[in-house]
């Protein structure tokens, strides 16, 4: 059968790889999550993938992605990963336990995580449902049920990814470090990860998601993260999506909150040839703060899709969002923002803001905000503007001595710098700033 | 130092130099004087490389060197060094970082290698103190919530800090306040020496007490139309520009 002539339906294809992957499970098969997964299949048989036609697709078309056929990960060969290369992969100087996902599946050989604070766990998805079921059970409601075809494709093959759990108390005094390796060299492979994060009462971490290719061919990644927060958990997440050029990335996540607590996440991104992210908070009590930031840099035909939902239902509660793009090419970059303020929610502070520059005439940028207020005493702001570089302030620094090229580069820094100053981590901080660097070193910079 | 040529330029379709002439040498300073609208920032603009003036015509050099044939940056790197009438805003970059780049950049254009973080603190400080900026204002942003003064005397700051060769002062003296007028015509004189060369842009004689010029132009409708020497100076302070227009119109109607 060869792709390009016949025309597949592709619920059908990866339903079709379900017998297959059941089978590989063994005993797992009789655990709790496996119901999910079944469940996931048949909403996946039924759930036709989004076209242009739905409403929150409808500046991204998947079907470049569609029309390629992915072989789940635990079906396809194992991707070799030597501890060498994730040494040079990860991000240098600055003390975190790591963990390698590879094809979204936890590999223990290369993660290095040391003696954790007692109760702190961080450990494979596959084992936890096997070995201490009851820990993510407890919070499954709160978890997010598969809506769209791609979360039930992610539910369906969801073999492996990782549980992070923070007892009441505790504080994972190290940055968790997860670098997720996708690809294959002989086959497309369809990276699958689940990835559990669960902060109590009164705990506090950081975790830096690296995401990145190996092999020579393209793959998808569809990673589900789901996080939750106890009352006055703070938790920082930070992704890099840097995946292959070529490649495809869709992100789900969800992040339900307690009293008092601080959710922080970071999209920092750079790679792929789509890359899409949804990013929803329930914000479920007062005085709960949700901050997001984005940063993404698109060059090429690089098509880049952020989605938020802050859903604001409780009072006294506040939300930050800022997302910045920076398009060259024939690049897209697509920001849609709702914001959600329930008729309980008074008192509600949010903010959000979609900053672009384009960098050349065939760049293009979709700014969507959504605003829906039905409580009375709110503070709500949002704010979109689309730019160039500006011209004065290139002559300025050129007239210092400074090259061309340097001068637009330095702009295009000071340009992301307010997210890149919002990251706590200071080794972090200077990583970025070097890829941003290098990325815009492979951004023409024409005159 | 500077030699203009005949010197013709326009700006969105519009003349704006109409054949000046010009010629510093080391060691001197001098004055440009003229109406709003003259040409005077023009003629800044189109010397340091900014590439939203056209030039039409005739020619300048830079220590022999084709200037208008330079890149703004070359131009800097040569050293010559323009302060802006009104210095641009850039959030995101610190004074610190944009001057560490600048002199590496400069420093690196003439094989030399990048100051090392302590010699660059160190100069900063003594350039610093000499011009009464303090270091919170070091490590902000360019020019951002600067007062209209403060950008004034950070011009002249980034001007001790690259010591250039021939500096352009454009309206430098506009917004300051009489101390920092002082202070900063102060550090202009100790700026110059036998080997570089200034040229301020002026509407006011005042600042030509603190900063003494050897010539005084006269810039009006994109040429000079008079020369002199700071006597000159007074003379426009007290009768305006008319008599020289109507004075110079004269030998062209005969
Ligand atoms: N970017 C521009 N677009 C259109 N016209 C311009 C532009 N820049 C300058 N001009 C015009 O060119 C003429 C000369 O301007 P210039 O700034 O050189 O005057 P100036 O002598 O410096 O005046 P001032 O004393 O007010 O600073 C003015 O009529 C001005 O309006
Ligand atoms: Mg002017």
């Amino acid at each position: 059968m060869s792709n390009n002539i016949k025309k597949f339906d592709a619920n059908e294809l990866y339903a079709s790889k379900f017998d297959l992957f059941e089978g590989k499970l063994n005993g797992e098969s009789k655990s709790f999550f496996h119901q999910y997964r079944k469940d996931a299949l048949n909403l996946l048989k039924a759930t036709p993938f989004p076209t242009l036609k739905h409403e929150e697709w409808k500046y991204t078309s998947v079907k470049p992605i569609l029309k390629k056929d992915f072989i789940p990960a635990s079906l396809a060969e194992k991707l070799e990963v030597t501890s060498e290369e994730v040494d040079s992969l990860k991000y240098k100087d600055y003390e975190s336990n790591l963990v390698v996902l590879v094809n979204g599946i936890f590999d223990k050989d290369l993660s290095k995580i040391d003696e954790l604070p007692s109760g702190i766990l961080i450990d494979s998805l596959k084992n936890v449902i096997v070995n201490k079921p009851e820990l993510v059970e407890r919070f499954k409601d709160k978890f997010q049920k598969a809506v769209t075809a791609f979360d039930a494709l992610n539910t369906t093959f969801a073999s492996d990814g990782l549980v992070v759990f923070i007892p009441k108390g505790k504080v994972m005094e190290k940055t968790l470090h997860i670098l997720s390796i996708s690809g294959s060299e002989n086959e497309t492979v369809l990276s699958n990860p689940r990835n559990i994060f669960i902060a109590e009462e009164n705990t506090e971490g950081k975790i830096v998601h690296q995401y990145v290719g190996k092999g020579s061919n393209y793959y998808l990644t569809n990673v589900v993260n789901d996080f939750y927060l106890g009352q006055n958990a703070i938790l920082d997440y930070y992704k890099i999506q840097d995946e292959k050029d070529e490649s495809y990335h869709i992100d789900k996540t969800d992040a339900y909150q307690n009293k008092n607590s601080v959710f922080s996440h970071f999209s920092f991104s750079f790679g792929g040839e789509i890359a899409r992210t949804d990013l929803s908070t329930i914000l479920d009590d007062e005085f709960i703060t949700t901050n997001y930031y984005g940063l993404y840099l698109a060059k090429d035909k690089q098509h880049v899709d952020h989605h938020t939902f802050v859903d604001h239902a409780k009072p006294n509660c506040e939300s930050n969002e800022l997302y910045k793009g920076i398009l060259d090419g024939e690049s897209r970059g697509v920001f849609s923002g709702k914001i959600m303020v329930r008729q309980d929610a008074q008192k509600t502070n949010a903010y959000q803001s979609n900053k672009s520059i384009l960098l050349s005439d065939n760049a293009v940028v979709d700014t969507k905000p959504q605003l829906e207020i039905f409580a009375d005493d709110v503070k709500c702001s949002h704010g979109a503007t689309i730019g160039r570089l500006d011209e004065t302030a290139y002559f300025y620094i050129r007239s210092r001595g400074v090259p061309a090229d340097l001068a637009k580069s330095m702009l295009i820094r000071a340009f992301a710098n307010d997210v890149v100053e919002g990251v706590k981590i200071e080794h972090l901080k200077e990583q970025l700033n070097h890829m941003i660097f290098e990325h815009l070193n492979q951004i023409e910079i024409e005159d | 130092m500077i030699k203009i040529n005949n010197l013709q330029a326009r700006v969105e379709e519009k003349e704006i130099l109409k054949g000046l002439n010009l010629e510093i040498n080391p060691g001197e300073v001098h004055a440009i004087m003229g109406p709003n609208g003259s040409g005077k920032s023009t003629l800044a603009n189109v010397l340091a490389g900014n590439e939203g003036y056209e030039v039409t015509g005739g020619e300048a050099f830079f220590e022999g060197k084709d200037l208008l044939d330079m890149a703004p940056e070359d131009r800097a790197r040569e050293g010559l060094f323009l302060a802006f009438q009104y210095p641009i805003e850039i959030p995101g970059i610190t004074n610190a970082t944009f001057l560490k780049t600048a002199i590496n950049e400069i420093r690196k254009y003439h094989g030399k290698e990048e100051m090392s973080p302590k010699d660059f603190m160190a100069l900063i400080r003594e350039k610093a103190q000499l011009i009464g900026l303090n270091d919170t204002m070091i490590s902000r942003f360019v020019n951002v919530g600067f007062s209209g003064g403060e950008k004034k005397r950070n011009e002249i700051f980034q001007m001790l800090m690259l010591n250039p060769k021939f500096a352009l002062l454009d309206e430098t003296d506009s917004g300051l306040d009489i101390d920092a007028l002082k202070i900063v015509a102060e550090g202009v004189n100790k700026f110059r020496n036998k080997d570089n060369a200034v040229l301020v842009v002026t509407h006011y004689q005042r600042l030509l007490n603190y900063i003494v010029p050897d010539f005084v132009h006269v810039l009006s409708n994109g040429r000079i139309i008079k020369s002199g020497t700071k006597e000159l100076a007074y003379e426009l302070e007290e009768k305006g520009y008319d008599w020289i227009k109507d004075e110079n119109l004269q030998p062209e109607s005969v």
